[in-house]
């Protein structure tokens, strides 16, 4: 059995008006289905707009879908008893984008990363101070940052801090919401390279969201390709992305910068029209 | 130590000033039946309208009681009540307010149409027709002037919900398997307080001058009971012979709501928050 298994989801935002009855509503997800094996990680490809990120809330269960079914560990996630509910809500983290907004300015990286284990874990204080010296010291951060607020840290060791939040609970998949996207070149490959020796310890699982083609390619597994709230294709290799003849696909494999200027060639756009 | 408390002094010059003025005006009212030389209800017509003397350091009204003594009791009646009105409209604001902005949908609707409809109308025209129809007296003045206030609270309030709401950090806690109560007590409630206190400062102003406003019109304190809005009532009679009966009040009131109002502009100032 997979660990998630997302079946025929659809979603559109209403625009509620009050004088307006005309259906206004936007379609964000069409018909999505796919699934998550246990230890891997499924990168999600798509450009702005696609509906990555309302993908993500969905898998959350912080997003109700219009149609279609979150299956966690042969769970429904939305229709679930309360207690099963918590028990996912546990196994199922989360790592934003942002990770100035992700995290209470007024909270210090003590109380940030010992708010899920005060939620599910009776521990007394000296036990939750223990974790989170330990979970700090797991995504390359020390006892030092202990007192410090967010205002005190870069964005890459913000980054940090919320990983070791998600990791508090030991869970089974963390949607990855653009978590790198607005880092440097160098943070980046530094959190992906932690976020990949973190599966291999912890047998995770990740969803991870990105436009980043290159980030999605060195930490996933399997590649889906989402276009305009459909998920348009599946890779399981580089080569086969790389093959691939959807125009969507070679839109986005146009936009690549080659790594030396030479190489790219100047009528590059040609494809776009 | 007192290095920091010299920048602090000179970086926010207002806000010290303001502070210490209110710590004094605090210290009188609190300690009045001792600061006082006279009894301030005491009725001596030997001693009617006299001028400063050592027994009475700023004369004596129509009825001869001490104005000084009164000046003083006057600010336990001012501040008290203007405190008693900020603490509850603000309570009820809060929790209206977090209500509104945390459930939003038709609850939001409802409270907030509500609210709009109390500040249509002008603030003293609603406080001076409720205290119409309950009556006059402090306790219906007191509550007219609380159903009037924690609109803007609530208002407020909600606003500051409303963007906290969508931070991610709030979606990070319901992930973290934070129930909703405590994602308002660890990371809403303390995230409104700033704002709050800013109007809550502002707010204290305006509440002590429609209280006394209120009893100029012998709408809210009832004499003998010592208040400067009502002083200056007792006070106007005597405009042409003895004017200081109304000055001295007059100058308290005065003196209480620009410091409110210094300190919460300044506050804002400080911490970048608009009111209303």
């Amino acid at each position: 059995m997979s660990l998630l298994q997302v079946i025929e989801v659809s979603h559109s935002y209403n625009s509620k008006k009050l004088f307006k009855s005309k259906d206004t509503s936007n379609k964000v997800l069409h018909n999505i289905s796919f699934s998550i094996e246990e230890g891997t990680c499924l990168g999600l490809l798509g450009t702005s707009g696609a509906g990555k990120s309302t993908l993500g809330k969905v898998i959350l269960g912080i997003q109700r879908p219009q149609q279609g079914q979150v299956l966690f560990q042969g769970y429904d996630i939305y229709n679930a008893d309360k207690i099963t509910k918590s028990k996912i809500r546990r196994d199922l983290q989360v790592v934003f984008q942002d990770s100035y907004s992700s995290v209470n300015p007024r909270m210090t990286a003590e109380r940030i990363i010992s708010e899920p284990l005060e939620n599910y874990e009776k521990l007394t204080l000296i036990e939750k101070r223990k974790t989170v010296i330990s979970l700090l010291e797991r995504v390359g951060l020390n006892e030092k940052d202990l007192k410090k607020y967010p205002n005190q840290f870069s964005g890459g060791q913000l980054q940090r801090i919320n990983i070791a939040r998600a990791i508090a609970l030991k869970p089974k998949l963390i949607v990855l919401d653009e978590s790198v996207s607005s880092l440097d070149m160098v943070t980046q490959a530094l959190i992906l390279e932690l976020l990949s020796e973190l599966k291999d310890d912890f047998g995770l699982s990740y969803l991870f969201i990105t436009h980043d083609i290159k980030a999605a390619f060195s930490i996933s597994d399997k590649i889906g390709v989402l276009e305009k709230g459909e998920l348009i294709e599946r890779y399981d290799s580089k080569d086969q992305f790389f093959k691939s003849q959807h125009p969507a696909i070679k839109r986005m494999r146009d936009s690549i910068l080659a790594e030396h200027p030479r190489d790219r060639s100047i009528n590059r756009n040609s494809s776009l029209t | 130590m007192i290095a920091s408390l010299s920048v602090l002094v000179k970086s926010q010059k207002v806000i010290v000033i303001c502070s210490l003025m209110l710590c004094t005006l605090l210290f009188i009212s609190a300690f009045a039946p001792w600061l006082a030389p006279n009894d301030p209800t005491l009725v001596n017509f030997a001693h009617k309208l006299q001028g400063p003397s050592l027994n009475y350091p700023l004369g004596t009204d129509h009825l001869g009681r001490c104005t000084f003594s009164r000046i003083l009791f006057g600010a336990r009646v001012s501040l008290g009540f203007a405190t008693l009105i900020f603490i509850s409209s603000l309570t009820i604001g809060l929790i209206i307010g977090l209500i509104a902005g945390y459930k939003g949908g038709w609850v939001d609707q409802l409270l907030m149409r509500f609210a709009d409809g109390v500040m249509a109308f002008p603030d003293l025209l609603l406080v001076l027709g409720l205290v119409g129809i309950w009556g006059a007296g402090l306790k219906q003045v007191v509550l007219a002037l609380i159903f009037v206030q924690w609109v803007y609270y609530a208002r407020v309030i909600r606003g500051v919900v409303l963007s906290l709401k969508e931070q991610n950090y709030i979606t990070a806690a319901k992930i973290s398997g934070s129930s909703q109560w405590k994602i308002m007590k660890k990371h809403i409630i303390p995230n409104v307080l700033p704002p709050l206190a800013v109007i809550g400062t502002l707010e204290m102003g305006w509440a002590i001058m429609h209280l006394s406003s209120m009893s100029f019109l012998g709408l809210g304190v009832q004499p003998p009971i010592p208040e400067w809005g009502a002083m200056i009532h007792e006070g106007k009679s005597y405009i042409r012979t003895d004017p200081l009966l109304m000055v001295y009040p007059g100058l308290m009131i005065m003196l209480v709501v620009v410091t409110f109002n210094l300190l919460g502009e300044s506050l804002s100032e400080r911490f970048g928050i608009k009111r209303r």
